[in-house]
């Protein structure tokens, strides 16, 4: 098998993987919500509603497709377009687990394992507010207008300490910017130079307070509670999307839902090891490699899971910023602890080498 | 002056540093909504579950017969009088020769109506009936379209003999009460 077809097979997998676990995200989103509350969710549709997210899916496909008389058509289309193109493109560089062997030639599960792996995803991450920003500009509403000012000026308070945050991990493990390279040190070596367990020397341990602000500035960047003021329904609608109605709807609502699933990967990956697993080189030792890839592709699937919970379970726990008290938290608190972060960071690393 | 001891002091204390960090609160509050995951669920599966009446849950009339099968009422007319709404009327008529086994006093109540949209639903009627005719039932009054279709006559407040409602846990609950 060549190396194309293997990455074209990658591509269609992650594809679809994607687009299921944003469907039954939603399906999750509701059923955490209603389990947080007391209550029992969706489950007319199959057999604990498992079937709910196609209903949902098939409505919105059924639904009337209203373009506003004084919208601009082709932005109209093309907000949630761009915004699903980007949702889906933070994918390619993400290490979704330890290298397969097939035929005797070994694959990595990695579509592109380019040397700027957290660059591109910050860099598309933030092409995805234009999504946003064209979106509510073209739908000639004050709605939709306030919620997209929002969403932008939101994005780009927060992408700073981000990516201050990053810096940080980025010190701390080998220096490159490669995401297959960040989570393969994170799998070396023993945790604070003495616990001797292979594959739980991750980031985490090092960087506490880079991984809340990267956290923080994460749920910010999928407009996610508290900072989902760009589609605040109490107060401006629905947001940048209140003149979208059917798939085009569904497609902001799904990309959306993409982005917290790519989220929880690059958290992971960053932070929690990505594939890396305690006792993976025990394993890696003892059984056929391709399995021990399963695993570890398992293992990082887990650990997105728990995190797209965690992003349900604080929707439902903490209310929404008020917008002066989003910036200040931005500007005032996030972007100086960062930056203090990385200096002593820095200042740590250069006196005692790594 | 202090009047009670309900009232409260406000007090605008700075925050500590602890709390200005607001991740401990923001856990506490993690560790609240995680609880209510593991909660009993306080959801009825409506179609398949209904939740069960009270026994002194006051619902649509019936007019009871005998272990004969025989109608209970005399139209004496004491529902009438008790009813605050003035939903019930009646017409009486005398048993004729042959009727024994339909009535069982020598009087009836020819045309018995209760007009569903007056009534209240207090049941002072069944305290008042001396001939154990009346009750109210766990049974719910079916909706309908128009207003005339809410008065009721003998044709649905009288018990069929071959289906009889039970009343017997209702006849118990009023017992307890008086």
């Amino acid at each position: 098998m060549s190396l194309l077809i293997f990455k074209s097979i990658l591509i269609l997998t992650l594809f679809l993987v994607s687009l299921g676990i944003a469907a039954y995200s939603t399906y999750a989103e509701r059923k955490v919500a209603a389990f947080l509350q007391d209550r029992i969710g969706p489950d007319r549709a199959g057999p604990y509603g498992l079937l709910q997210p196609i209903a949902d899916g098939t409505k919105m496909f059924l639904k009337e497709e209203i373009i506003p008389m004084f919208s601009d058509k082709w932005l109209f289309i093309l907000g949630p377009s761009l915004f699903m193109v980007t949702a889906l493109m933070t994918s390619a560089v993400i290490p979704w687990g330890r290298s397969i062997e097939i035929g005797g030639q070994v694959y990595s599960l990695q579509v592109a394992d380019i040397n700027v792996g957290i660059l591109y995803i910050l860099g598309i991450v933030s092409l995805g507010v234009y999504g946003i920003m064209i979106g509510g500009w073209s739908s000639n509403n004050k709605f939709a207008l306030l919620g997209a000012i929002r969403a932008s000026s939101q994005m780009i308070s927060y992408e700073l300490a981000m990516g201050m945050s990053v810096i940080t991990v980025l010190l701390i493990s080998n220096g490159s910017l490669s995401l297959n390279s960040i989570v393969e040190s994170q799998g070396e070596g023993k945790l604070y130079g003495f616990i001797n367990v292979s594959g739980i020397n991750w980031n985490v341990f090092y960087q506490p307070v880079a991984f809340i602000i990267f956290l923080t500035c994460a749920f910010a960047e999928c407009n996610r509670t508290p900072f989902d003021l760009p589609e605040s329904e109490s107060e401006l609608i629905g947001g940048y999307h209140t003149e979208y109605s059917s798939m085009k709807l569904g497609l902001y609502l799904f990309a959306e839902y993409i982005n917290m699933f790519i989220s929880a990967a690059v958290i992971s990956c960053l932070f929690f090891g990505g594939y890396n697993f305690p006792g993976i080189d025990y394993l890696g030792n003892h059984l056929p490699m391709n399995i021990v890839s399963l695993i570890s592709v398992g293992v990082l699937f887990c650990k997105i899971f728990f995190f797209i919970f965690f992003f349900m379970w604080v929707r439902w726990t903490i209310p929404r910023f008020r917008y002066d008290q989003l910036m200040r938290l931005g500007w005032y608190v996030l972007m100086p602890l960062s930056i203090i972060n990385v200096l002593i960071t820095g200042a740590l690393v250069t006196y005692f080498g790594n | 002056m202090q009047l009670t001891n309900r009232s409260i002091v406000v007090v605008n204390k700075q925050m500590t540093w602890m709390e200005k960090l607001y991740l401990p609160a923001i856990v506490m509050g993690l560790a609240i909504t995680i609880k209510h995951l593991f909660r009993k669920k306080a959801t009825l599966k409506y179609p398949e579950q209904t939740r069960a009446f009270a026994p002194v849950y006051r619902g649509m009339h019936v007019l009871k017969r005998d272990e004969q099968g025989r109608e209970n009422c005399t139209a004496c007319g004491l529902c009438a009088v008790s009813c605050p709404a003035e939903a019930i009327t009646m017409i009486a008529a005398e048993r004729k020769k042959g009727e024994e086994n339909l009535y069982r006093e020598e009087k009836y109540a020819a045309t018995y109506e209760i007009n569903m949209l007056r009534c209240i639903y207090c049941g002072l009627c069944e305290e008042a009936c001396p001939k154990d005719a009346i009750y109210l039932t766990d049974r719910l009054v079916p909706s309908e379209y128009s207003r005339g279709k809410f008065i009721f006559g003998k044709d649905i407040l009288v018990e069929p003999i071959d289906k009889r409602v039970d009343i017997s846990k209702r006849k118990k609950a009023y017992q307890i009460k008086s």
